[in-house]
């Protein structure tokens, strides 16, 4: 696994207390492991651990509802 | 002249229909005229801001020149090749954005009720439109200003009374493209079968609860004094008015933006169907409610966390929730009731996350089975209801002015 995936993958495992790698495609948000608060705290730590910047207003829900969305968010904006 | 309210009675429906014709014709062989879009806007912004309202159309145009100078000067500021992108120019200008909606909403609790003269049906709602615009040009996802495209985004007569608060990215996508003939197609008919919905909620449900029942128990709760069994109909009769009322409208609104090609999002998604209040504020108005969790609580959180201003995370969240619906009950007026309508969701959501933390950590010893689901949605249904008849103001007839 490359670098990238499994930081977010471990920062994902702090926000929600689970181990979200083995279920890439599950809605977070549908879920109940994330909401608004979870999303701004995944920024935060997206700019703290991979020095990546989103600003809010780059967070449309529906393309960062997925683990693996989120990965491949990422993945495009380094 | 005529003077309408927008989808008000049968003839503004009637004249909808024969200015819509040729614009859908052309969408369904791939054309998109602007010109005629902008004709029928005009003539659709006459009936609703002219005749005896006229002064409200002066009143529209001088803050439409306001509002595209300011974020046209703001977007110069951000899209300077180095611009400094300070933190005051940016205050500044949502302050000054928002001023002509502060003028108009205090207006009437400190001059006897007596409005503004230069307000207009949807200041407030175009108000939104324009802070947001300035936001996503500040965080520099909005790349280039057009004064043009945004005052039409602006003016897009099916929202510009109440909404849906639809985005200038969105918008703009649609606006400026033509649905291939399937797609559009489907557009329409979901577009017809809207608006066929918004008329049976609007025309009939609301008429049955709003304009034949309510009197009846608000009369009644009057007589009664204090708490009463009417008073209890009077929260139930109420919340079905606004709902059918405004999900009616918004059903209009979708509708009619469909048939023209752009996709303005829904405004309700069964909400008394929620299992709390959290689900509920995903599915009541929730273009309003979406505006407040992106351009409001996400960014206080956003700040809060990042100059660590609270210790936990909890707090944090909690410290947004109130400001957040605090701000979205001064939105609705200045008045108790909408401000006590505020701090009761925000409190609502801070019990309800709480509820959701205890729920997760004893997932083993509580029950969850289709009567507990059933009971969470009877008890969201309720508080629900109760936030509405404080909203409704009913409360301050009954008790200060009774």
């Amino acid at each position: 696994m490359d670098d990238t995936k499994a930081t977010v993958l471990s920062i994902l495992q702090d926000l929600t207390g689970e181990d979200v790698s083995a279920n890439m495609d599950a809605n977070l948000f549908d879920e109940g492991l994330m909401d608004s608060m979870g999303s701004v705290q995944l920024l935060l730590e997206l700019q703290n651990q991979l020095g990546i910047e989103v600003p809010v207003s780059e967070f449309e829900r529906s393309e960062w509802e997925t683990p693996a969305k989120i990965v491949a968010k990422v993945e495009s904006m380094q | 002249m005529m003077s309408f309210d927008p989808y008000g009675n049968p003839t503004y429906f009637i004249l909808l229909l024969i200015a819509l014709l040729p614009l859908m014709i052309g969408l369904l062989y791939g054309r998109r005229s602007h010109v005629y879009e902008s004709i029928i806007s005009f003539v659709f912004l006459l009936l609703t801001f002219g005749g005896v309202k006229w002064h409200t159309g002066i009143a529209l145009i001088g803050y439409l020149i306001y509002e595209i100078l300011l974020v046209w000067l703001y977007s110069k500021y951000r899209q300077r090749d180095d611009s400094p992108n300070k933190g005051w120019i940016f205050v500044v200008s949502v302050i000054l954005a928002i001023a002509p909606l502060a003028v108009v909403k205090i207006t009437p609790a400190v001059s006897h009720g007596a409005s503004s003269i230069i307000g207009f049906l949807g200041i407030s709602y175009l108000t939104f439109k324009v802070v947001q615009t300035i936001m996503e040009t500040r965080d520099g996802v909005i790349k280039e200003f057009h004064p043009v495209l945004f005052g039409q985004f602006l003016l897009f007569f099916p929202t510009i009374s109440s909404g849906p608060i639809d985005r200038y990215r969105r918008f703009v996508k649609d606006y400026d493209s033509v649905p291939t003939r399937a797609k559009y197609l489907d557009l329409m008919e979901k577009g017809i079968r809207y608006i066929f919905l918004g008329f049976f909620y609007k025309f009939i449900l609301a008429y049955i609860f709003g304009t034949r029942m309510l009197p009846v128990v608000e009369h009644a709760a009057l007589q009664a004094h204090g708490v009463s069994w009417a008073l209890l109909g009077v929260m139930y009769v109420y919340s079905m008015d606004l709902f059918f009322d405004f999900a009616g409208y918004s059903l209009f609104a979708v509708g009619v933006s469909y048939l023209m090609g752009v996709e303005t999002p829904m405004n309700f998604n069964q909400p008394f169907k929620s299992k709390n209040i959290k689900d509920f504020w995903n599915r009541w108005h929730m273009t309003l409610s979406f505006w407040f969790r992106d351009f409001i609580y996400m960014r206080l959180v956003f700040f809060f966390m990042k100059h660590k201003v609270f210790k936990s995370r909890i707090t944090t969240a909690n410290v947004c929730y109130v400001i957040n619906m605090l701000i979205m009950g001064f939105w609705h007026g200045e008045t108790w009731y909408y401000i006590v309508y505020g701090l009761f969701h925000g409190f609502a959501m801070v019990i309800n996350d709480a509820w959701l933390r205890y729920k997760k950590r004893h997932k083993q010893q509580l029950p969850s089975n289709k009567f507990t689901e059933y009971f969470a949605i009877f008890l969201t249904f309720n508080v629900v209801c109760f936030s509405f008849l404080i909203f409704s103001g009913f409360l301050d007839t009954l008790w200060f002015h009774n």
